[in-house]
């Protein structure tokens, strides 16, 4: 009776576990087969490999677009850091009751849906290229500026800080340092695993983003890497192992930030309902 | 609990520090925060205000006028709204409570300390997580096909004599959406459960084995409890995210058979760009999905109890 349980408990672990796993293995396989042998359902790595990345090359401007991906989350989440752990940094070392209040505030803002700012951000984002094209809409910029902020992140390193030990701050003081500097020199060097979690979310979440790029990019040179992908995925007559090459391409990026950050990725997302 | 005060703080042992100093460091920080605040008023609550006004006007493109609430009239015989609406909680209803048990599930039997390839299964279930929700739509988009992978694989187990219409069947379809981010996520969740099942004292479980307490009992009397503030977090955060759905189903159905799978969220993106630019009703739309998570995250929390919320 145990033994049977341990199997049977093995059994559902080894089948989720292929389950999670399967669809890698077969957009990963896919990518090295031509799209025939993909629809007759071939599942051995083929020879293909250099043969779908050419034709994705020649049909699709992926370089472009994965670079548009790497400049727009970069700059996102070098942004997003800075402030948010400014404004963190600030509403747990500088408490007060009317910060507090402010800091609820912007709590709300995580229950407010994406899609609910599309409309009237597209509307503003529309005013402002009338004045600073470089800022206005089909721009990486316009990506970039109203999702860099997010009371999560905020949320996230006031929890941290909770953690930072004060003292450290009043040794600084001591020493002369202003108040900024006491933020660069001390608290920054000593939060380095809080900026790695954070800065994974955040690139993350940026890498992935498609619905404000969607509506905000117009022109093909701008497109970053999963408008390419869903405007691939989305014809008639698909070529899979050319889409499975782009896919594929598409996950190196943060399959590598997970593999090599494993730790500070599940600290970071444990870290915050802490 | 700290103070404002201690925080602030001075070198010496006085219990306030001197007014002006007081009032430097309050300024102080209220510049650490200053541009985190103007960033969230800018680009979330102004253009709630924004949209709270444009959801009373109608009109194409940019040419809008007032017409008081005719929008919020119109949501309620709007059949495509209703559809969207009652898909959404279609998803919400089925996925997110399938997701959560699978979730503790797999991190109880996770949590055995004598499970060996432990740090394996854990990697590779939450693995999906990894992708991009484009990417991996489109890859079940292709596994669901007609002539897919999975219908293959049914077809041969002979668990279906034909194949299944997964994409273009309206209960199909809303089948293989709430398959594909069951998929998705459920590694994601799990990930929070391990991480409070490691906090649980372990002689708790051993206390209730000698009272005779089965796996089951155990499970719902000491692990659901204990867990009840993660499980609660969980859920909001599922909830608020499958009413939000929409890289999903853009990609895998593109909300067809007809509307069958289609969502709030990708009807306010057909209502803007795809069909008149119908601004002023999209903004409408939008405070129902406002509403509906405000009330819900409220619901879950009275159910869940105040003691641990």
């Amino acid at each position: 009776m145990h033994k049977a349980k341990r199997v049977s408990m093995y059994a559902f672990l080894c089948l989720a576990a292929f389950v999670s796993i399967f669809p890698f293995f077969w957009m990963i396989v896919s990518a090295t087969n031509l799209s025939v042998d993909v629809t007759r359902g071939r599942l051995l790595p083929g020879a293909h490999l250099m043969d779908n990345l050419r034709n994705l090359t020649n049909s699709v401007d992926i370089w472009n677009a994965l670079g548009n991906s790497a400049k727009i989350s970069i700059s996102t989440t070098i942004l997003a850091m800075l402030i948010a752990s400014l404004a963190g940094y600030g509403f747990e070392v500088y408490r007060s009751k009317a910060k507090d209040i402010v800091f609820s505030i912007l709590l709300l803002s995580m229950m407010i849906p994406f899609a609910a700012l599309m409309v009237p951000l597209y509307r503003m984002f529309g005013q402002i290229t009338n004045f600073f094209p470089t800022f206005g809409i089909d721009t990486p910029a316009a990506v970039v500026i109203p999702t860099f902020t997010t009371a999560f992140l905020i949320f996230f390193f006031r929890q941290s800080t909770k953690m930072f030990p004060r003292e450290l701050l009043e040794a600084g003081r001591m020493d002369g340092l202003s108040e900024l500097g006491l933020f660069f020199r001390i608290y920054l060097p000593t939060m380095k695993t809080t900026y790695a979690a954070a800065a994974i979310i955040t690139f993350m979440a940026s890498w992935n983003n498609y619905m404000w790029p969607l509506v905000i990019l117009q022109s093909p040179e701008n497109q970053t890497i999963p408008l390419l992908i869903s405007n691939l995925g989305s014809g008639y007559a698909p070529d899979y192992g050319l889409i499975m090459m782009a896919i594929v391409l598409s996950t190196i990026p943060t399959a590598l930030v997970f593999f090599l950050m494993q730790k500070h990725f599940v600290a970071g997302m444990v870290g915050s309902v802490k | 609990m700290k103070t404002a005060d201690s925080a602030a703080g001075s070198g010496s042992n006085t219990f306030r520090p001197s007014r002006s100093r007081r009032f430097k460091s309050g300024l102080v920080g209220w510049l650490f925060i200053a541009a985190a605040v103007l960033m969230i008023a800018a680009f979330y609550f102004y253009p709630m205000i924004q949209a709270l006004i444009l959801s009373f006007k109608t009109g194409t493109g940019m040419n809008l006028k007032f017409n008081g609430l005719a929008n919020y009239e119109r949501l309620f015989t709007d059949t495509m709204f209703l559809s969207a609406v009652s898909n959404t909680f279609i998803y919400l209803l089925f996925q997110v409570p399938i997701m959560i048990i699978f979730a503790l599930f797999i991190s109880v039997l996770l949590n055995d300390r004598k499970l060996k390839f432990k740090g394996f299964f854990r990697t590779a279930i939450f693995l999906p997580c990894i992708t991009s929700l484009v990417a991996y739509s489109i890859v079940f988009k292709y596994l669901f096909a007609p002539d897919g992978l999975v219908n293959a694989f049914l077809l041969n187990i002979h668990l279906i004599g034909e194949p299944i219409q997964w994409l273009t069947h309206p209960f199909w379809a809303k089948v293989t959406i709430i398959i594909a981010i069951t998929w998705r996520w459920t590694g994601y969740n799990m990930i929070f459960y391990l991480s409070g099942l490691q906090n649980i004292d372990q002689s708790i479980y051993e206390a209730a084995r000698i009272d005779g307490a089965s796996a089951v009992r155990q499970f719902f009397s000491i692990t659901v409890p204990l867990l009840k503030p993660i499980i609660l977090f969980t859920s909001i955060t599922s909830t608020i995210g499958t009413l939000q759905l929409f890289d999903e189903v853009m990609n895998i159905t593109r909300g067809g058979p007809g509307n069958a799978t289609t969502t709030i969220s990708q009807y306010i993106y057909n209502l803007s760009f795809e069909y008149s630019s119908d601004f002023g009703y999209a903004a409408t739309v939008s405070y129902s999905i406002v509403i509906m998570i405000v009330v819900l995250s409220f619901i879950q929390f009275k159910v869940a109890g105040d003691r641990n919320a």
